[in-house]
């Protein structure tokens, strides 16, 4: 298991090393941040002066070794448009979009999974097949539209939920947390709801297929002819059976929502790293693109090591194998 | 005569399928007593398993049992609800299956597998459940049982996982158990030994078996009467000695012509010609007449039963 450990270890190091080198070479790429830090109008020689201050007059792999160099200190440099450190920055909006993807994830996996495994269970089923026709719409429909729905029906017309914004917060480890107040909870659900449909459609769909084939499976019919009941069968093995999918997809839908919750914080006016994405992309503010995605890529690393993590506690076949 | 155990009277399961009717167990009757070895052959298709899923009430969709009645001990279990025969499963009637590998469940550890099949029918705590299951591992030969409960079914050889299925079913100490081609699976030495020591806990148990296997060679070795299944239907019955001496059906005589170690040395094994017919639409008649050696007009009509019922075939021209 140790040995599982380190070898997944280096593995994520190379991993952000090569992504810490196509962020900074990508966003290299993008326009000129000396035109957004001074002024048209300024003379040559403040112009050489802030280009020298910044370091943008080195060649290109000295600038990445500069940054690579930082970064091992956990310095991600300061933005050009806030003159804040990039990593307070970040770190500050992180909690409003880490609660907000993990609470639709939670939703999904949550609701999703049951519905998926019932749908599984009784395939003809005329609740089944609803739960199956709602999937196909959790699939198919913007999430933009979604949200713009949700906003329309529960804040503007029946006013039981707020429209935008993170609504109170209480600070644990030095962040703001929505969920832990009720005025905050009440912000956090439509966005949440919003987020968690597809995932809600994508969990259905897979333990629903999960179930399917492994109620078919001899391990049931054993269990059946030792006299189990149907619901301990449920619990107790099928929910084991079909848990490495679910827990992939977990994993990789928090990531991928960490990243990309973009058009739900932006509709619902959330203060979250997606916003603070385009803003800086907007303003060429090229520190906290990188620093952004930098920690993007870490989050992902760290989500794909845990889910790699949970497989082996999941199934004691490939325990054995890392062990090898 | 004291009562069976089992009294199982035309018997008729049939599976509504799409291109029709499948008639899988087609008024199978058989009696059996406690403690007795009853050995189910038959070519692969021919409603075996689905005899066995029947006796437990384990058919599934679109499977369904339309006829016929199935006396245990006196209780009907066709029509009972599901919750009384889920009470008998596990705990009066067991099944094992053909692949250890697949019956056991790879992310349960053993023990917690048994301790499930235990507390199905109550069974105390888990340190009780624990207890028993170690015993019973024990009882069919798993060296080293205590400890073994913790391991994974990876961790065991393919005799040694197929001992723990048995173990399972016979955690409760069954009246009766359905073992469904349980040596099928394993190395033909490790075979010998499953069979050996299945007989002697049987034996020690009272328990009452239906082994099924579509090798007469296997069963001879183990049970004391066979039935021989063909098509859904019983063609031959009787005491294990006399079939295998004398055959009654030329199924049966084409299904011993077939064992290596019956046929003389040097000499080809005779396979039955054609296969065995599709279930969903059997012509009326003896399903065997196509492939059948003595097959002439009469087959066309339903074969009448020859002999009594402890001795029975079922056949318009038997040998002898
Ligand atoms: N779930 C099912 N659906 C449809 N047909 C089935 C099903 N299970 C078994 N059958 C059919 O029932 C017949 C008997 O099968 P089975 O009892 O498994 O044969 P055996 O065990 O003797 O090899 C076969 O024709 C098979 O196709
Ligand atoms: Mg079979």
């Amino acid at each position: 298991m140790l040995g599982f450990l380190i070898q997944r270890l280096l593995q994520a190091a190379l991993v952000m090393l090569a992504m810490s080198a196509l962020v900074f070479l990508g966003v290299y790429a993008i326009g000129n941040p000396i035109d957004v830090l001074i002024s048209p109008d300024a003379t040559q020689d403040i112009r050489a002066a802030t280009i020298r201050a910044y370091g943008l007059d080195r060649p290109l792999w000295e600038q990445y070794g500069v940054f690579l160099g930082r970064l091992l200190r956990g310095d991600l440099g300061r933005s050009f448009v806030f003159n804040i450190p990039v990593l307070e920055l970040v770190l500050d909006r992180l909690p409003a979009t880490l609660e907000l993807a993990l609470a639709s994830v939670l939703i999904g996996a949550f609701v999703g999974v049951p519905l998926g495994i019932y749908a599984g269970y009784r395939p003809d089923g005329a609740l089944s097949r609803g739960i199956m026709a709602a999937s196909v719409l959790g699939f198919s429909v913007p999430t933009f539209w979604v949200g713009l729905i949700l906003i329309l029906t529960f804040a503007v017309n029946l006013g039981w939920l707020p429209a935008g914004n993170r609504g109170e917060t209480v600070r644990v480890l030095g962040a703001g947390w929505s969920f832990l107040t009720w005025d905050g909870l009440q912000h956090l659900a439509l966005p949440a709801l919003n987020l968690s449909l597809f995932k809600l459609a994508m969990m259905i769909r897979l333990a629903r297929a999960g179930t399917r084939e492994v109620m078919l499976s001899d391990t049931v019919k054993f269990a059946r002819a030792a006299g189990l009941s149907e619901w301990t069968i449920l619990r107790r093995h099928v929910l084991r059976l079909i848990a490495i999918p679910l827990v992939t997809v977990f994993g990789l839908e928090f990531g991928s929502t960490l990243a990309f919750a973009v058009v739900t914080e932006t509709i619902f006016s959330w203060p979250g790293v997606g916003k603070l994405i385009i803003e800086s992309i907007t303003a060429l503010d090229r520190p906290v693109m990188v620093g952004y995605l930098v920690l993007v890529a870490f989050l992902f690393v760290t989500i794909n090591l845990v889910v790699d993590l949970a497989y082996a506690a999941l199934d004691p076949r490939l325990r054995r194998r890392a062990r090898a | 005569m004291t009562a069976p155990l089992l009294d199982v009277r035309d018997l008729r399961t049939e599976f509504h399928t799409r291109a029709g009717v499948l008639r899988a167990v087609n008024g199978v009757s058989f009696t059996l007593a406690r403690g007795e070895i009853l050995g189910l052959v038959g070519e692969s298709g021919s409603g075996k398993s689905v005899t066995g899923f029947s006796l437990l009430g384990l058919v599934d969709p679109p499977g369904r049992i339309a006829g016929g009645s199935i006396s245990f001990e006196g209780q009907e279990l066709v029509g009972l609800p599901p919750a009384r025969l889920r009470e008998l499963r596990g705990k009066r009637i067991a099944m094992i299956f053909q692949d250890p590998a697949a019956t056991l469940n790879p992310v349960l550890t053993v023990g917690a597998q048994m301790a499930l099949a235990v507390q199905a029918h109550g069974g105390g705590g888990d340190r009780a459940a624990r207890d028993l299951a170690a015993r019973s591992l024990a009882r069919v030969g798993i060296p080293d049982a205590v400890t073994r409960l913790d391991a994974y079914p990876h961790e065991f050889s393919g005799g040694m996982r197929q001992r723990v299925a048995i173990a399972i079913a016979l955690l409760h100490q069954p009246d009766l158990i359905v073992a469904d081609e349980p040596t099928t699976a394993l190395d033909v030495s490790i075979q010998a030994q499953i069979l050996a020591e299945m007989k002697a806990l049987a034996r020690e148990n009272g328990t009452a078996l239906v082994w099924i296997s579509h090798d007469l060679a296997t069963v001879s070795s183990l049970a004391d009467r066979v039935l021989v299944m063909y098509a859904g239907r019983i063609v031959e019955s009787g005491p294990v000695a006399q079939v295998l001496r004398a055959p009654l059906h030329p199924y049966t005589r084409g299904l011993l012509d077939s064992l290596p170690a019956m046929g003389r040395p040097g000499e080809m094994l005779a396979q039955i010609p054609g296969s065995t017919p599709s279930l969903l639409s059997l012509p009326p008649g003896c399903p065997f007449a196509p492939r059948c050696p003595r097959a002439d007009a009469a087959c066309a009509q339903d074969p009448p039963v020859v002999g009594t019922e402890g001795r029975m075939a079922l056949c318009h021209h038997p040998l002898t």
